[in-house]
């Protein structure tokens, strides 16, 4: 009866052996093909750069007032842009402007990526039932896994730096856009679908004269969910390598500093809010035109 | 009816929805019904053996009850549905046969539609709705909306170019429709149920805005409702469907007077009929005048009856649209008229 109280699992040689195995295999892939992915991503890491020292190097006054425009822009709300003022005026008072500008700029980058990504795998999925399931377990995976644990080989195959670090952001931040495109494709009314159909359009015309319009509301939210999930995962980036706010966040949690942790948490937290404010007024502008509907 | 007047024929036209369609086709072939073939195949059964000459500048009516496959069938016209087996000819090509591009191509010139609900695109104004067909072929902004702007004149919705869809009432939307449809100068106009969703005003207006188009541009349209008023007010030709399949297709005239079976009694059974029967139908031939008042063939029994009232005890002549006498109608063929048919195949003009 002892396999009904103790579980019959593998000797423990031979899951020291499996594990070996795997190890190995991957070491040895990650030794062999690892200079190549990293010069595959040399231009990005380059251009992430570029983008980081633009931000860090431009004087502050002009910084602010960019963002103001772009908040006024997207948001046409006095209260958001006077609220992102005084946000980025504390910021700066308490000494975490540079920090911040570098959030800033992976953040950026990082939606970037994710959009320009996410909406064509979304496209694809609402195009196709069987790639749909191919996809969506990928993505449950990729939303449930501990970050902590995609980050071994991350790391193992292109070491610590800001690369593998806006690759682990942009695997956690990825599926809302991805799952947001093809639900707001598939929600497309049926019969305005068939009136394009009848008028003779082809598959790229109905796809961006009348399905993504339609969907757009629904993306944008995409959008703004994957802008929130890459600022949560920017403190665990500062783990390998990422500069920025997460990395004071990190020496206060291993020091027990309550102010610095605080303090750049907060920051942290203002720039989330500041994002979804504004994308989220911008995106509901985009569907003005189902708001002073009479029915 | 010449043959040359034939712009679009159906021939042995059917659909069966579900898996193993083509195994349940030949069940049906050998007279399986709707509800038989459910059962066994798990198929259902959406047209069954349709054949249907639709001429050329006239109204074609397809009337049946929801699930009756009259959606269905206008569908396939485009090919939005694809048929399990049968031909499509339009001016004698199959349609069924062109290439997807050709497919495309047939939809923008010679075919357009209006839909029960509308189905405009919300994003759009109105003058980008009533322009898409044409934007879509990659015409000129300043063509298409020269030619947009023309057809929302025409429907009668001046000034609202800049509205949304969102922001018009339903009858407003249905022109919108409309004149999206008109725009591309299609031949052919395929009408689902356009008017259905109207209320009875509305509804009644745009059917007038139809003829009145009809009468200047004689389109081919095949206008699809379940509403007999309607079909009897339009429809130059009337067809009815049944279980996907067609239980009767002739004149208006003809259905009211001589209904093939119990399902098409049914439908006829509820209609005013002195408002709709025409005196061509009920009147006894005869070349010489009678002594009563002389009227067109084409007058309904009610208005006979108003002009019969006077002298009830003479018959009145009547002649054709050249002038020429026809027939007479006494006051007893009136009455027959206007009774409703005793039982199935009864012949009433006596």
């Amino acid at each position: 009866m002892d396999w009904f109280f103790n579980f019959p699992d593998m000797s423990r040689s031979d899951l020291r052996e499996f594990k070996k195995t795997v190890d190995f295999a991957f070491t040895d892939f990650s030794r062999t093909y690892g200079q190549g992915i990293e010069e595959f991503f040399e231009p990005l890491l380059m251009f992430l750069v570029w983008f980081e020292k633009l931000f860090i190097n431009t004087p502050w006054p002009i910084i602010i007032f960019s963002i103001l425009l772009l908040a006024w822009i997207g948001s046409r709300s006095i209260l958001i842009v006077v609220g992102t003022f005084l946000s980025f005026m504390l910021i700066g008072y308490f000494g975490m402007w540079e920090d911040t500008m570098s959030t800033l700029a992976i953040i950026l980058v990082a939606t970037f990526l994710c959009i320009a990504i996410g909406i064509p795998l979304g496209i694809a999925m609402a195009r196709s039932n069987k790639v749909q399931a191919a996809i969506v377990p990928i993505l449950d995976v990729m939303q449930t896994i501990p970050s902590f644990v995609y980050l071994i080989p991350v790391v193992m195959l292109l070491g610590i730096g800001k690369v593998p670090g806006l690759i682990a952001v942009c695997i956690y931040a990825i599926p809302p856009i991805v799952r947001l495109t093809n639900l707001g494709i598939r929600l497309v009314d049926k019969d305005v679908l068939e009136a394009a159909d009848s008028f003779g359009a082809n598959y790229w015309q109905k796809l961006l004269g009348v399905q993504m319009p339609l969907a757009l509301p629904t993306i944008f939210a995409g959008v703004n969910q994957t802008i929130m999930m890459a600022l949560a995962m920017v403190v665990i980036a500062s783990m390998i390598g990422v500069k920025g706010l997460g990395l004071p966040v990190l020496r206060a949690i291993s020091n027990q500093y309550l102010a610095l942790g605080l303090m750049n948490g907060l920051a942290i937290v203002i720039l989330a809010i500041i994002f979804d404010r504004v994308t989220q007024k911008f995106g509901l502008r985009m569907q003005k035109y189902r708001n002073n509907g009479k029915d | 009816m010449n043959s040359e007047d034939i712009l679009i024929k159906v021939n042995h036209l059917y659909k069966i929805f579900g898996d193993g369609d083509k195994s349940a086709l030949d069940l049906v072939k050998n007279g399986m019904g709707k509800d038989e073939l459910l059962e066994k195949s798990n198929c259902v059964l959406g047209l069954n053996n349709i054949n249907l000459d639709i001429n050329r500048g006239k109204i074609q009516v397809v009337m049946g009850l929801s699930g009756s496959g009259k959606s269905t069938l206008i569908r396939h016209l485009n090919r939005l549905i694809e048929p399990t087996s049968g031909e499509i000819l339009f001016n004698g090509t199959n349609i069924l046969n062109l290439t997807q591009k050709e497919l495309i191509q047939f939809r923008q010139n010679n075919m357009s539609m209006v839909f029960q609900k509308f189905a405009l695109f919300p994003h759009k104004t109105v003058l980008q709705n009533v322009g898409y067909g044409l934007a879509i072929q990659n015409i000129s902004k300043e063509e298409w909306s020269e030619k947009a702007q023309k057809w929302i004149k025409r429907v009668g919705l001046d000034g609202y170019e800049t509205y949304y869809p969102g922001q018009l009432s339903g009858g407003m939307q249905q022109r919108v429709g409309l004149a999206r449809a008109l725009s591309t100068d299609a031949e052919i106009l395929l009408m689902d149920e356009a008017f259905s969703a109207l209320d009875p005003l509305i509804r009644s207006e745009m059917q007038n805005i139809l003829l009145d188009l009809q009468s200047e541009l004689h389109k081919t349209i095949i206008f699809i409702t379940h509403d007999l008023d309607e079909a009897l007010k339009i429809g130059d030709r009337i067809a009815i469907l049944r279980d996907g399949s067609m239980v009767q297709d002739s004149d208006p005239q003809e259905i009211i007077m001589n209904p093939t079976d119990e399902y098409v009694s049914d439908f006829i059974k509820d209609i005013n009929r002195a408002r709709v029967i025409q005196a061509k139908s009920i009147m006894t031939p005869t070349n010489t005048k009678s002594s009563g008042a002389t009227v067109k063939e084409d007058m309904v029994l009610e208005d006979i009856l108003q002009i019969m009232s006077d002298a009830p005890s003479k018959p009145v002549t009547i002649e054709n649209s050249k002038g020429n006498v026809t027939g007479k109608i006494e006051m007893v063929n009136l009455i027959e008229g206007m009774k409703r048919p005793k039982s199935l195949g009864t012949n009433i003009t006596g």
